[in-house]
């Protein structure tokens, strides 16, 4: 008994974020129910009610498969339903009938997820890295520079107007990487976790031994700094992969339509495709019924996909950047 | 001048390391600082380039402000922004924290750790997708709302064209993009309270809802604060996406779903009225940043630590 007294602080501790990993706390709780514990009824309650909670977050994404799998006659005559009377495979055929499109707008999302990332993650350790260094005489300029950014915004019009007419990037692919490949607070965050981390010790050495700051920055910085720069490059490839908006101001060639931009257009688009398949094979007499609906739920399955699976493996790494740095030193 | 040309070479590795991060805020962030004044100007397109274009557009003074603030509009936009955001910020903030409560007190850790991932899913979704899955309830003709409303002999609702439901739709949907990741970080900061508070507690004979009362929540208040006041410095800016998308940019809703953002949106997009879009985005800009710097100011008068700047 004296024992488990001990153990009792381990025992209760909902690690919840770091996952329990200790198989032995489950038998001992069967022969020692927890004080600290809620009751068992309460327990069920919070279950459920979180239950109602985690279902409502993820329905809807299941609903949206369901619906993309019914037949649009079906869906005509009964709405969308959770089970439908009849299931159909038509919109993936559909869509495959536009794989050229679809195809393109998914190789234009990866192309700027993987160069955007690259490049945004590049920009801001090399910029939080200096600033956080106590040699470099004009940090603190620096660092007002890009703080200064997060209070005072230039507001979208001038930013539209400096992209469009001053750098010419209206309908370039570089429209859809530049915009988003820094944030001052990401500088600021990974500022933080450079002065948190790296130990001017370890630096002193490596000085003495005569390795040169680029060679310190890529041999031990890079190495020492992994999970904050992973953090900070899983922000940017999810911001990445979400945005339309940039598409929305500056893309109109359809060659350089992101995924997410397409979904926004698939109404316009589904109209204009299917016209101009009726002109070019009439492949359109393979459907009874254009599955305008059920196509566009496929689109949205096909989009969220990617985010759905790798996700279960990403969290953890989400989940514990952000607890990496506050914003203050 | 000799000494600063010495310093700056002795400093030559890192201005090398932070040069393409300027140059990026000076083309990104600071052009269009400058370019701010064109809130007091008639744009006019120079064939010259961007900053003939600035430079010679003719002075109008407040005119853009006067032609702004004299429409209805600019009352509307600031008054959603204002309501949303506050209605955001204290369901919001009550939302996350019984969430993250519930979960850090759940027996079955294992059960806990599947209700983060799926509470933390719509964080990851973007609002285009978001506006489709909220059409799979409210599509007038097969949307699972009507469906429902059909067994009950209620007559369907068109619900894009009905402006008194949107207030709760919006923000129904930012709690189920929200509450998520606010749950987590509180999650996080209940999981580093130190246990021998609770065992004190215990010990003391405080039942569990005195607990939660007296040790969580207290611990949980500077960061509550925080996250609160820096929320309230953001309060003139709001998620474009809800905004725009999931209405599926409806005009008929436009009373209730119009905000700063969407407004400068259109303004420029839809209007190509440069002058009156940049007086908009200017009043957003100048009020945030006061906004900013009042709040850093009352967070330094209450816990100088927890302060931005």
């Amino acid at each position: 008994m004296p024992k488990l007294e001990q153990n009792q602080p381990t025992v209760t501790m909902p690690s919840s974020l770091e996952g329990m990993k200790g198989g032995g706390i489950k038998k001992r709780r069967k022969k020692y129910r927890d004080p600290q514990a809620l009751p068992p009824v309460v327990n069920t309650i919070v279950s459920v009610l979180l239950g109602i909670l985690a279902i409502t977050c993820i329905f809807p994404f299941i609903y949206v498969i369901i619906i993309s799998f019914t037949s649009e006659e079906s869906i005509v005559r009964n709405g969308f339903q959770l089970i439908p009377k009849e299931w159909s495979l038509d919109a993936y055929h559909y869509l495959w009938s536009m794989k050229e499109q679809l195809f393109r707008s998914y190789g234009v999302t990866i192309f700027i997820t993987i160069v955007g990332t690259i490049i945004s993650v590049f920009m801001i350790t090399f910029y939080a890295y200096a600033i956080s260094r106590p040699q470099f005489k004009y940090r603190k300029f620096f660092t007002f520079l890009a703080f200064f950014t997060m209070l005072f915004s230039g507001g979208l019009v001038p930013t539209y107007i400096v992209i469009t007419q001053f750098l010419h990037l209206k309908d370039t692919i570089w429209a859809l990487i530049l915009p988003l490949s820094m944030n001052a607070f990401y500088i600021i965050i990974m500022r933080t976790f450079f002065l948190k981390s790296v130990s001017e010790s370890i630096l002193e050495s490596a000085r003495i031994d005569g390795a040169s700051e680029l060679r310190i920055f890529f041999q031990i910085i890079f190495p020492l700094s992994l999970p904050g720069i992973a953090t900070i490059a899983l922000f940017s490839t999810l911001g990445y992969w979400n945005d339309w908006f940039t598409a929305l101001l500056y893309i109109d060639n359809p060659n350089l339509v992101p995924l997410q931009s397409l979904l926004m257009k698939i109404e316009a688009n589904l109209e204009f495709m299917r016209q101009n398949m009726d002109i070019a094979n009439m492949q359109s007499s393979l459907f009874n019924t254009i599955p305008q609906e059920s196509a566009k739920m496929a689109m949205v399955v096909i989009a969220t996909l990617p985010i759905a699976v790798s996700y279960p493996f990403f969290q953890k790494y989400f989940i514990s950047g952000l607890t990496i740095g506050g914003v203050k030193e | 001048m000799k000494s600063f040309a010495r310093d700056l070479y002795k400093n030559r590795i890192w201005l090398l390391m932070v040069l393409p991060g300027t140059i990026w805020l000076l083309l990104f962030s600071y052009l269009p600082m400058f370019g701010q004044v064109l809130a007091f100007k008639k744009f006019r397109i120079d064939p010259d380039g961007f900053f003939a274009s600035v430079m010679n557009s003719e002075w109008v003074g407040f005119d853009n402000f006067k032609y702004l603030f004299s429409t209805n509009d600019a009352w509307i936009i600031t008054r959603n922004t204002l309501v949303y955001n506050i209605i955001f910020i204290v369901v919001g903030l009550i939302a996350a924290v019984a969430t993250a409560i519930l979960l850090s007190e759940l027996i079955n850790k294992r059960l806990s750790k599947v209700y983060q991932t799926s509470i933390l899913f719509p964080h990851f979704i973007s609002w285009v997708i978001g506006s489709y899955f909220v059409f799979t309830f409210l599509s007038t003709e097969n949307g699972l709302l009507n469906h429902v409303l059909a067994w009950f002999h209620v007559d369907p609702v068109s619900w894009y064209s009905e402006s008194k439901y949107w207030p709760f739709i919006l923000v129904f949907m930012s709690l189920w993009k929200g509450v998520g990741y606010g749950s987590i970080v509180y999650l996080a900061s209940i999981v580093g309270i130190d246990r021998t508070y609770y065992e004190a507690a215990m010990i003391d004979g405080a039942s569990k809802w005195k607990q939660i009362k007296h040790v969580t929540l207290p611990m949980l208040k500077p960061l509550m604060i925080i996250l609160t006041i820096m929320n309230i410095g953001r309060i003139f800016n709001s998620d474009f996406g809800l905004f725009y998308q999931v209405p599926r940019d409806s005009g008929a809703l436009y009373s209730v779903t119009n905000v700063i953002d969407t407004f400068v949106y259109r303004g420029l997009m839809n209007l190509g009225d440069i002058g009156m879009s940049t007086a908009a985005g200017l009043y957003q800009s100048a009020v945030g940043f006061i906004l900013v710097i009042i709040t850093n100011y009352i967070v330094r008068k209450i816990d100088e630590e927890s302060a931005l700047f």
